[in-house]
């Protein structure tokens, strides 16, 4: 649904996506997660054809964003970061111009308003100014904004961000919702966020792709997990009994060839003398062993950069009482320093 | 055409649910009233005083030529200081609130947003002109005008409107802030208003250029009724080039946002 190929984007020598790929499925929701600056709102940006990338292409639904924007912009709901709001307008009547300019026929716009009035909640306040709306329901007037055309792709960019918990569980609910009808990009910096509502989780840090998995795993991955990377000159399957011999080891798989020798990516629990250990195995063994790399770091340092940014975040809310599904939802994030493209 | 009515009539619209609508209204209702009143109590004046003469057989004087043409002439000195109040939010405002992204991520072609605008601020700008018939209908009640004349100045009037709305429409789409982009446009109008001054002491190409550059220059046969080519074409092309550059600024916007 969503395709993008080699994407970068430079503004002047700063770069702020540097090549980057990914693909989204039909019906998938995919978080985009990362720290603040690390390219998010520049990928969305892109996508819905509000940016040109310097390089690379992406489409949507199968149009080329570049190419025909028309078609790409008539199948994309777009919420940015700050509502798009007019804050003069009522917001049946807002709700009404951004229909038109959907090109929604304009015998469907009633109805189309009343059906995300309701979709969203919104309805108790469709006679008020934007301006006057409460954060939540701006929100909410924002994602009605972005649903009214019936797109096939919806793109989020922090639709949490600046609300109380019980406001966010609502939008999460929202979002959920919204699944399987849609096919939904949406972006983050808060770790629990994405754990709560998407399939597939996006790892971006200053405008490169860290990693792309289903949440559980990157947990797993990220949590008390080490994975090495072994260039190891010597015979296949032996190299992998060695390799497996090892307690902390918990996977072995072979990563890629290289110049005939087999680049093995090791899965192992945390264990501060694996590379220790396993290199001398390979040594005593009589293979070679061309090169090491540790995995796990990076995106350790990642993982590292999102908690401390949360926590450092759910302390400045002064211990917010967690509401009912606290199970699901720690403390929320305030999003510190969320102000307009601060992506840029 | 939808697309451009649609941006277009939320434009006209935000002008009057805001206070600028009202302001710019009653400011130009105040000002032209002035101009109206003060060439009609000339006219009564002069006329009495032709008669007192004994002029009885000379023709009566003509009402169009001493007290609409001047009213009218008058006005592209109230729009100078209206036009930036009304086109300085036109797109600055858009980009300050985050807007703009709406109307750049729906489905709409960059010169539907940019018509529509002009339009919209072109729309309350009829309004005023509205407010300027009014005071001239007056006339009619008294005497017989010729209206002929009246519309071809009321047609000249909404081009160099037209024209001044699309230069500060541009201007707008060069900063995120409404005052900047209100101080740009009200410099150039001026400049553009004051361009042929130099004309009457110089005569070498510069000034002639200058001359034909200057905005209300271009009025004057409009305001006799008479309509002219190069009048015609120096504000169709003024409103072009105006549209013009607010798309390029548009793409530039987008390249660097």
């Amino acid at each position: 649904m969503i395709q993008v190929e080699g994407v970068t984007k430079r503004y002047g020598p700063k770069t702020a996506v540097s090549n980057i790929s990914f693909e989204v499925e039909r019906g998938e929701i995919v978080g985009f997660l990362g720290p603040n600056g690390a390219g998010k709102t520049t990928t969305m940006r892109i996508l819905t054809g509000f940016l040109p990338p310097t390089l690379g292409t992406a489409s949507v639904a199968g149009f080329d964003v570049g190419k025909s924007p028309i078609e790409v912009k008539r199948r994309i709901g777009y919420l940015p970061e700050s509502p798009p709001l007019y804050p003069e307008m009522e917001v049946e009547d807002y709700l009404r111009f951004v229909a038109a300019i959907k090109r929604i026929p304009k015998k469907e716009i009633p109805r189309r308003v009343d059906a995300v009035l309701e979709r969203t909640a919104t309805g108790a306040v469709r006679d008020l100014l934007v301006g006057k709306l409460s954060k939540g329901y701006r929100q909410r007037v924002g994602l009605a904004q972005a649903l009214i055309h019936g797109p096939e792709v919806l793109v989020l960019d922090e639709p949490t961000s600046g609300l109380d918990p019980k406001q966010i569980i609502e939008v999460r609910g929202l979002i959920r919702s919204l699944a399987g009808e849609h096919t939904i990009l949406l972006s983050t910096h808060i770790l629990p966020e994405v754990a709560g509502t998407c399939g597939r989780v996006i790892i971006i840090n200053e405008g490169r792709i860290e990693a792309s998995d289903t949440p559980e795993n990157l947990t797993a991955q990220l949590q008390g997990a080490n994975s090495l990377l072994l260039d190891i000159d010597g015979p296949s399957e032996a190299v992998r009994e060695r390799l497996e011999l090892d307690l902390a080891v918990r996977k072995v798989i072979e990563h890629e060839a290289r110049n005939g020798r087999t680049v093995w990516r090791v899965e192992a629990d945390k264990d501060e003398n694996l590379t220790r250990r396993l290199a001398e195995a390979v040594v005593t063994s009589g293979w070679g062993l061309y090169g090491m790399q540790s995995l796990g770091l990076s995106l350790e340092d990642i993982f590292l950069k999102l908690t401390s940014d949360e926590s450092a975040a759910a302390q400045a809310e002064e211990e917010v009482p967690e509401p009912e599904a606290a199970e699901s939802d720690p403390p929320a994030d305030e999003g510190s320093g969320s102000g307009e493209g601060e992506d840029e | 055409m939808r697309n451009i009515w649609t941006i277009a009539m939320r434009e006209f619209k935000v002008y009057f649910t805001s206070p600028i609508a009202y302001i710019v209204l009653a400011m130009f209702a105040v000002v032209f009233g002035y101009f109206f009143t003060s060439g009609l109590a000339f006219f009564m004046d002069y006329s009495a005083s032709v008669q007192a003469q004994g002029g009885a057989g000379a023709p009566p004087l003509n009402v169009n030529q001493f007290v609409i043409e001047p009213s009218l002439g008058n006005m592209s000195i109230v729009l100078l200081f209206l036009m930036p109040m009304i086109t300085m939010r036109l797109f600055a405002e858009e980009q300050r609130s985050g807007t703009i992204e709406l109307l750049l991520t729906s489905p709409l072609q960059d010169y539907h947003i940019i018509c529509g605008k002009w339009l919209g601020a072109l729309l309350l700008y009829g309004c005023l002109l509205l407010v300027a018939v009014l005071n001239i209908s007056v006339l009619f009640l008294y005497t017989t005008p010729d209206w002929k004349p009246l519309l071809v100045s009321l047609l000249g009037l909404l081009l160099m409107g037209g024209s001044m709305i699309a230069i500060g429409t541009f201007l707008s789409t060069l900063t995120r802030n409404q005052i900047v982009a209100g101080a740009l446009t009200f410099g150039v109008l001026l400049l553009l208003w004051v361009l042929n001054w130099i004309s009457s002491y110089e005569t070498s190409t510069f000034s002639r250029v200058c001359e034909y550059l200057a905005i209300s220059p271009h009025f004057e046969q409009f305001s006799k009724g008479v309509i002219e080519l190069k009048d015609l074409l120096y504000y169709l092309s003024a409103i072009s080039l105006g549209l013009f550059l607010s798309k390029r600024s548009l793409e530039a916007l987008r390249w660097k946002a």
